[in-house]
């Protein structure tokens, strides 16, 4: 097991490579003078040859790769033009709001998912099938920042059940019971197309299941129906459900970004926005780079699962 | 094509998909000469009208712009952008995939690892670094939108054409002396449009969400233009005290992304062989029973099987797998059933425990008596309670019949908890013990392996071990050696006749091979075509097979040391239990029969050697 872990994390160095090569490739691509960009358009051309210079845009590009990777490696994202402080001090601030909402949410959808669609499976053209199948359908349909935007109408405004917006309480809040309160809906409405997603891969993995012969040895044993569904084929199940969890979790990380707009939650999807809003390009680069290096972690740890629960991959 | 279509429209919601998709974008077609208002005339004396007022039948906006024609170009915007999209993906996507799994070789590693890369960024924020570079606006969000779900494109059609890419009509197109171009537009494109048009039919829906995102976001269409997502975000901060100005356009997404998704799965489900056929039904914990009433038992016996009469119902055709059988099996008797595959002897064992998959099948007649009470239609905690405890069962492949996942020895204690209240570790005990019992060496350690690692006989000897876990009365036993080579074949049977001399055990045996029959049971009944043709003491039944079947198999047999002979398969199929011809099940494929063979139904005939036939082996 240590070794294959040790194998995994070896194996994400590429990808990470190649994620800050087309993240920077990206950012390369925008047209005009950063320094313009930055020092307006008032800029005198000493000013703006300074700053270039200053932030090393007079280098060719390979060479602007490998300052900005050696940099990104020391911890440095650079600075934030908009809000004049380093990027990844910005992040770091934020990011642990967005991991509370979306790690919540990610919790709920596989939890939620994975039930449905065993129920569903069990239930195989019954009254629950039908109608989980009929939720899953609305769920994968209905945009994350609507069903948002109908739960505050809803649930905030006509039944004051939460409050509308925000992570905490102005006044008083902060504590724990504050913060669930805040985040039960936005948690709710990020999760509702991944547990669409997941229900129904499970429903189709647990279908496939319970055709097998080691079902069929387990009844033969006497076991209880309800052991032979929740154990023995949802066990068997897992090893293809798994992987959706991973790719899943990757539209919960990202789809945070509406959420986090509806909600007014400090997470780090309103960050870029607003990075993107007002040109604030490094920002954004860091961001974008510091999410998918999060993601690409988040699978390692998904592939670690996986190997865990089914014995047969060992290499 | 007809097929296609008509399967589409069974599925009821797919049908609604594609009615409520159909209106939608002939009402967006239709719009330039709709009566609308201008959908970007403001009026703000106007402004947030509720819906249903005088001249503006959904209302007006923070502009006082009238909703409805706003909502009636933003939809059409939407749609346009979101095919748009899908076709840019679709096309780029497979152009990209085409040409790795086509060439293959470098180009496919390098474009597939590029490919791999993009695809390990959350989907969302790879479309938000090209708009941040792109800047904000509709095309700008169309293009991020389209870039993004090239990789999924690039990996599908890759998958397609590779398999395509090495089949003989590539390469007599080679060799005909086709170029590179001509081959990728005449042989491999037309092959892998229909799987590109199912993939973008089943991705548009996304992308008209996500591009609706965007402008949500404000990334997207930029005012006054407006599609459904900005009219959204624009919406927002009216949210509670003109919530209409948000419903309408969310509605509206939500239409038209549900209805695209009902239609996509529409069309895969109708394309997918396996639903068409019903091959992907779950089987319920007992076997489905319509049996109008129980014959009278014909006797006594520790296992009595009266008359039993399964069936498979696959849409409307009936399949009489098991067709009024009649078995018995005394205390620490050992009865063979046997025949070829498709005989219905495997459908008959699993009859007993109610363990034949249901749907499709079905008990549809007759009795099933364990010490005199019968099974059939016994409420599923009966059956639960007996199975593995009274009845235990072996199966044929132990690779696919034990669990995968669960050491071999967790799923022994497994069976002994199930019907006995004992700790863990007793348990476990005891299991190590089965294990030593089925000669398995080195049992305790073995306890914490799991099945692929074991070997054929072993996991075998794992299956018996766990048949054995509750001393059971009986054991049915399907065809337990079939998958094993034959050494291990032998050790099998001579542990299995140990067992049941040591334990008293009734087996039933089930197997196709009249040379294991010879060696372990005492008994025999031959079954062909769902019913039992011949029956009797096995010594007998050897010496003088009566049912041409019978002899025709024991044929089969090759006789070790018996010199080189000649073996005589048997011509011909067994027959399909859908169809079968009145008379005798046999009659086709043998050749003494008769016109009256093909008459009637033909009883089973004698006292304790019976058969079903009109002119017995042996009898002039």
């Amino acid at each position: 097991m240590g070794g294959y872990i040790l194998k995994r994390l070896l194996s994400a160095i590429p990808v990470l490579l190649g994620i800050t090569v087309i993240v920077f490739l990206i950012m390369a691509m925008i047209p005009g003078d950063p320094a313009t960009a930055i020092l307006g358009s008032y800029a005198t051309p000493e000013n703006v040859e300074r700053l270039n210079r200053h932030l090393g845009l007079d280098e060719p590009l390979w060479r602007q790769y490998f300052i900005w990777l050696g940099n990104l490696v020391q911890g440095d994202f650079g600075r934030s033009f908009a809000l004049n402080r380093p990027v990844l001090d910005e992040i770091l601030d934020r990011f642990s709001a967005t991991l509370v909402l979306a790690g919540t949410a990610f919790v709920l959808c596989s939890l939620l998912g994975i039930v449905a669609g065993v129920v569903s499976a069990a239930r195989q053209y019954g009254l629950a099938d039908k109608a989980i199948t009929f939720v899953v359908i609305l769920g994968i349909s209905v945009p994350s920042f609507f069903l948002g935007m109908m739960m505050i109408l809803f649930f905030a405004v006509q039944l004051r059940w939460f409050p509308v917006s925000g992570m905490y309480s102005i006044w008083g809040g902060g504590d724990l019971p504050d913060l669930i309160r805040h985040l039960t809906m936005p948690a709710l409405a990020l999760s509702v197309v991944a547990t669409g997603v997941i229900a129904r891969l499970s429903r189709g993995a647990m279908l496939e299941v319970l055709r097998q012969d080691f079902v069929r040895t387990a009844r033969a044993k006497g076991v209880h129906e309800r052991r032979v569904i929740w154990g023995h084929a949802l066990r068997a199940a897992m090893v293809g459900i798994i992987p959706v969890l991973g790719i899943q979790a990757g539209f919960v990380l990202s789809g945070a970004v509406y959420i986090e707009m509806v909600f007014q939650w400090p997470g780090v999807g309103r960050m870029l926005v607003d990075g993107i809003l007002k040109r604030d390009i490094l920002l954004v680069q860091g961001g974008v780079v510091f999410i998918a290096a999060c993601y690409v972690g988040f699978n390692i740890i998904v592939d670690v699962a996986q190997a865990w629960l089914d014995p047969r991959i060992k290499t | 094509m007809s097929l296609f279509l008509r399967l589409l429209f069974r599925n009821k919601l797919a049908g609604f998909g594609a009615v409520v998709l159909g209106v939608i974008v002939l009402l967006a077609l239709l719009t330039p000469i709709l009566p609308l208002h201008l959908p970007n005339e403001t009026n703000t004396a106007n402004r947030f009208l509720r819906p249903m007022s005088e001249g503006h039948l959904l209302g007006t906006d923070h502009l006082g712009r009238d909703l409805l024609s706003r909502l009636m170009w933003g939809t059409r915007l939407s749609l346009a952008v979101g095919f748009a999209a899908a076709l840019v993906a679709g096309l780029l996507g497979a152009a990209i995939g085409v040409m790795a799994g086509y060439f293959g070789g470098r180009t496919d590693n390098v474009t597939m690892r590029g490919v791999d890369m993009l695809m390990a960024f959350p989907y969302i924020l790879l479309a938000l670094a090209i708009v941040a570079v792109l800047g904000p606006g509709l095309l700008n969000a169309l293009i991020a939108v389209a870039v993004v779900n090239i990789p999924f494109f690039a990996r599908n059609i890759r998958g397609v054409t590779v398999g395509i890419a090495h089949r003989e009509f590539i390469d007599a197109a080679k060799l005909a002396g086709m170029g590179h171009t001509r081959i990728l537009l005449t042989e491999v494109v037309p092959n892998i449009v229909p799987v590109v048009v199912i993939a973008m039919s089943t991705t548009i829906g996304w992308m008209i969400l996500e591009t609706a995102g965007l402008s949500f976001l404000g990334l997207g269409s930029q005012p006054p233009q407006a599609d459904l997502g900005s009219m959204l975000g624009e919406a927002r901060s009216a949210l509670i005290t003109a919530p209409h100005t948000s419903i309408v356009p969310g509605v509206m997404i939500l239409l038209i992304v549900m209805s695209v998704n009902l239609l996509g799965d529409g069309i895969r489900d109708a394309l997918d062989p396996r639903l068409r056929s019903g091959a992907l039904a779950r089987p319920m914990a007992t076997t489905r029973v319509e049996r109008a009433e129980a014959p009278a038992p014909k006797g006594e016996g520790l296992l009595r099987i009266d008359d039993l009469e399964t069936q498979f119902h696959v849409g409307s055709r009936i399949y009489k797998a098991v067709n009024k059988v009649s078995l018995d099996l005394k205390p620490g008797e050992c009865l063979g059933l046997i025949g070829e595959s498709g005989s219905g002897k495997s459908v008959t064992a699993l009859s007993v425990m109610g363990l034949v998959a249901s749907p499709p099948g079905v008990i549809t007649g007759g009795a099933v008596r364990l010490e005199g009470r019968d099974l059939i239609g016994a409420p599923y905690e009966v059956l639960r309670s007996l199975r593995g405890r009274k009845v235990a069962y072996i199966f044929q492949d132990p690779l696919s019949t034990l669990h995968p996942l669960y050491h071999i020895g967790d799923q022994l204690i497994e069976a002994i908890r199930v019907h006995e209240h004992v700790t863990h570790a007793q348990a476990h005990e005891r299991a190590v013990k089965l294990l030593e019992d089925v000669r398995i060496p080195n049992a305790g350690a073995r306890a914490k392996a799991y099945p692929h690692e074991l070997s054929g006989g072993m996991r075998q000897r794992v299956g018996i071990a766990m048949a054995l876990a509750n001393d059971p009365d009986i054991i049915i036993a399907d065809e337990p050696t079939t998958a094993l080579d034959v050494t291990v074949q032998a050790q099998i049977l001579a542990l299995l006749s140990d067992l049941r001399r040591d334990r008293g055990l009734a087996i039933l045996f089930i197997t196709h091979d009249f040379g294991v029959v010879g060696q372990l049971c005492d008994r025999v009944a031959v079954m062909y075509g769902g019913r039992i043709v011949e029956a009797g003491d096995t010594a007998e039944v050897l010496a003088a097979p009566a049912h041409p079947y019978t002899k025709r198999l024991i044929a089969c047999v090759p006789e070790l040391g018996g010199g080189r002979r000649e073996l005589a398969a048997i011509p011909g199929l067994p027959p399909a239990v859908d169809d079968l011809p009145a008379g005798c099940a046999f009659a086709p494929r043998c050749d003494k029969a008769q016109t009256a063979c093909r008459a009637d139904e033909i009883d089973l005939t004698g006292d304790t050697h019976k058969v079903r036939c009109l002119y017995p082996e042996g009898a002039s």
